[in-house]
């Protein structure tokens, strides 16, 4: 089965919580700058968006990677290995939606991996703004939609 | 069915990958000239640094990958196709026969005329040997001359740097990655590069290299010259197509091939750093010699050879290199189009730069210098011909702002 995170970007309050939570849990630390989930803040138009990978059925970092340390796990989620990866950054210009991140202090790189299948982010969002839900379900759709017209193959058939 | 692969780069595997996923029936040979499990050129450079060893170059790090998936490898160098008779006459003797050819065979680097070049100490770095080469010959406090600054010399650079070598470097240009980045970017890799005390002579040829006992003499244009142990050739690469002369297949740059990667000839497709193929950028044809462009080569044409007419939009050239630590991309048309407007933000001191540039209210190319976060957002935005609207605006005043240029369009936060 295939799980993700779904996002509803009307709910979110920004009050960051979820960056918080996932830099804690992933680098040990309250720092935003070493989460993968960010939350866009467009004051202006009083609005916040959570936005993080959407662990594409084609995905191009995982494509792109010259040393095969991008997999796939049971969930469909792309997991960077440490051991593996070397730091060459191609998956991160690779990735349409800017959602890997380069960690300087490691040499690696860092993108969401669903923390195991038990998002830190999701258990402190005060909100729902962001939940953990079956794919089929959450119409996510929408936003592979929105991927494949990066690619290069019009038809990303699987 | 038999797929023949031409070539065990990422072109080839990747295509091999997708050819098994989707003609489940299929017979797949994958074929290589060199005697080594399919690697990744572009892990050289990390294998150089002791980052990982001759095994972390492999592209598929799982050793029974081929075994369970059914490709078969072979390893032999093609040396003539015959289109009509769809058979591979391999250069030491016997034939194969194909019912789709991928041509995948990548590029070689050149050999500019300079004499000198053969003499041994002197290596290009483009395979697995080679850099074992190089290893044998690049230790601490070893004097190396670096033949090139272009992006792939700016990545063996960093590579040898890390191998605590006294490092020259030699580019006959006016800049370092001059077809990756503008002068103002170029200017900063350099001044950093000296700042970390390796010599950059830009507007430099190496004219002549000469050896005497144990040591080269390296003669530059400017009359001096260097001494070296090892001196390293980046002077650019071309595609591997001579052995298809003759074969009516048609190359120009490189193996031209059509909006479905099929080459001139049936049932001939062709992928990677060989492949004449459409430029996202500028709608022409042309080779893109990068790993992430031979990725989706790989998989689009499979896809076609398979029976799933799957057409190729174009590929974005993009580069990300890291120069003794200090990081810079570059996306698409970083130079501009004509009539386009262009926005920049600089921080020669801190050494920061980005660079947008615009068609019309659509991103055409992106570069920066000391950028990581988000960077990604700029295939995207050129990709999908996102338009920008107001945003362009925002950008135009604040280049930095790109990543949330995005998220907000993509929102409908206009
Ligand atoms: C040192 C270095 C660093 C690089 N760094 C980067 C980087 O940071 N980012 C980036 O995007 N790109 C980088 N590149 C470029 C990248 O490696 C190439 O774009 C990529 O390897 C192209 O893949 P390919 O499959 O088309 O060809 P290749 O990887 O070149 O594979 C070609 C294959 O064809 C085989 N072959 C050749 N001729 C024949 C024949 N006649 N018969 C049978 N087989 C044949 C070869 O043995 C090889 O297996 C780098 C390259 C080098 C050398
Ligand atoms: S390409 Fe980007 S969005 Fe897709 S799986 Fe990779 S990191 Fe996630
Ligand atoms: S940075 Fe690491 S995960 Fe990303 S492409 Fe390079 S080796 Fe693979």
């Amino acid at each position: 089965m295939q799980k993700a995170l779904v996002i509803d970007p009307v709910k979110c309050t920004g009050c960051k919580q979820c960056e918080l939570a996932c830099s804690y849990v992933k680098e040990g630390e309250f720092n935003p700058a070493k989460s993968r989930i960010r939350v866009f803040d467009f004051h202006q138009d009083a609005r916040f968006v959570p936005y993080t990978c959407t662990q594409c059925a084609e995905a191009w970092c995982q494509r792109a990677c010259p040393v095969d340390a991008i997999t796939t796990n049971e969930w469909g989620v792309k997991e960077v290995h440490d051991g593996l990866c070397v730091g060459c950054k191609v998956c991160i210009i690779a990735c349409p939606f800017g959602t890997v991140n380069y960690n300087a202090s490691t040499g690696k790189v860092i993108k969401c991996d669903e923390c195991g299948g038990d998002p830190a982010c999701v258990k402190a969002c005060p909100t729902d703004a962001i939940i953990y839900m079956d794919v089929e379900q959450a119409g996510f759709g929408k936003m592979r939609q929105w991927a494949a017209k990066t690619d290069t193959a019009a038809q990303a058939t699987q | 069915m038999h797929h023949v692969i031409l070539g065990a780069g990422p072109a080839g595997v990747i295509a091999a990958d997708t050819l098994r996923k989707h003609d489940a029936g299929a017979k797949i040979t994958l074929m290589s000239a060199e005697d080594e499990p399919p690697y990744s050129r572009m892990a050289i450079p990390y294998f150089l640094s002791s980052q990982i060893d001759e095994e972390g170059t492999y592209l598929r790090q799982d050793h029974g990958h081929y075994k369970n998936q059914g490709i078969e490898l072979l390893r032999a160098r093609a040396g003539a196709v015959d289109a009509n008779n769809q058979t591979i006459a391999l250069e030491d003797g016997g034939e194969v026969q194909y019912d789709r050819l991928l041509i995948a065979t990548g590029a070689s680097p050149v050999h500019p005329r300079v004499e000198g070049l053969d003499l041994p100490g002197v290596h290009t770095c483009w395979t697995l040997e080679d850099a074992r080469a190089i290893l044998d010959r690049a230790h601490k406090g070893d004097d190396v001359v670096l033949m090139g600054a272009g992006f792939i010399g700016s990545i063996i650079l960093e590579a040898l740097v890390s191998r605590d070598v006294k490092l020259n470097v030699v580019e006959m240009g006016d800049r370092m990655v001059a077809r990756m980045m503008d002068e103002t970017a170029g200017g900063m890799l350099k001044r950093w590069c000296e700042e970390h005390g390796v010599a950059v002579l830009t507007g430099t040829r190496i004219t002549q290299i000469t050896r005497s006992k144990d040591r080269l003499d390296v003669a530059l244009s400017s009359g001096k010259s260097l001494r070296a142990k090892l001196v390293v050739v980046a002077a650019g690469i071309a595609p591997n197509i001579g052995f298809l002369e003759g074969s009516g297949i048609k190359t120009r740059q490189g193996v031209k091939v059509d909006g479905f990667m099929r080459t001139s000839a049936p049932h001939v497709y062709a992928a990677g750093d060989v492949a004449q193929a459409k430029d996202l950028s500028t709608g022409e044809f042309s080779v893109l010699a990068i790993q992430p462009v031979a990725a989706d080569h790989g998989r689009i044409a499979a896809l076609n050879m398979a029976g799933h007419a799957t057409p190729h939009a174009g590929s974005l050239n993009m580069n990300v290199l890291a120069t003794i630590g200090l990081v810079s991309s570059s996306f698409g048309a970083w130079d501009g189009v004509e009539g386009g407007m262009s926005a920049a933000t600089s921080d020669a001191d801190a050494y920061r730069y980005l660079r947008l540039e615009f068609d019309g209210d659509r991103l055409a190319g992106a570069q920066g210098v000391g950028l990581t976060d988000h960077i990604g957002v700029a295939r995207g935005l050129i990709g999908t011909r996102l338009r920008l609207g107001r945003w362009k605006d925002v950008l135009m005043k604040s280049p930095e702002r790109l990543a949330e240029a995005y998220v907000a369009c993509a929102q409908g936060i206009r």
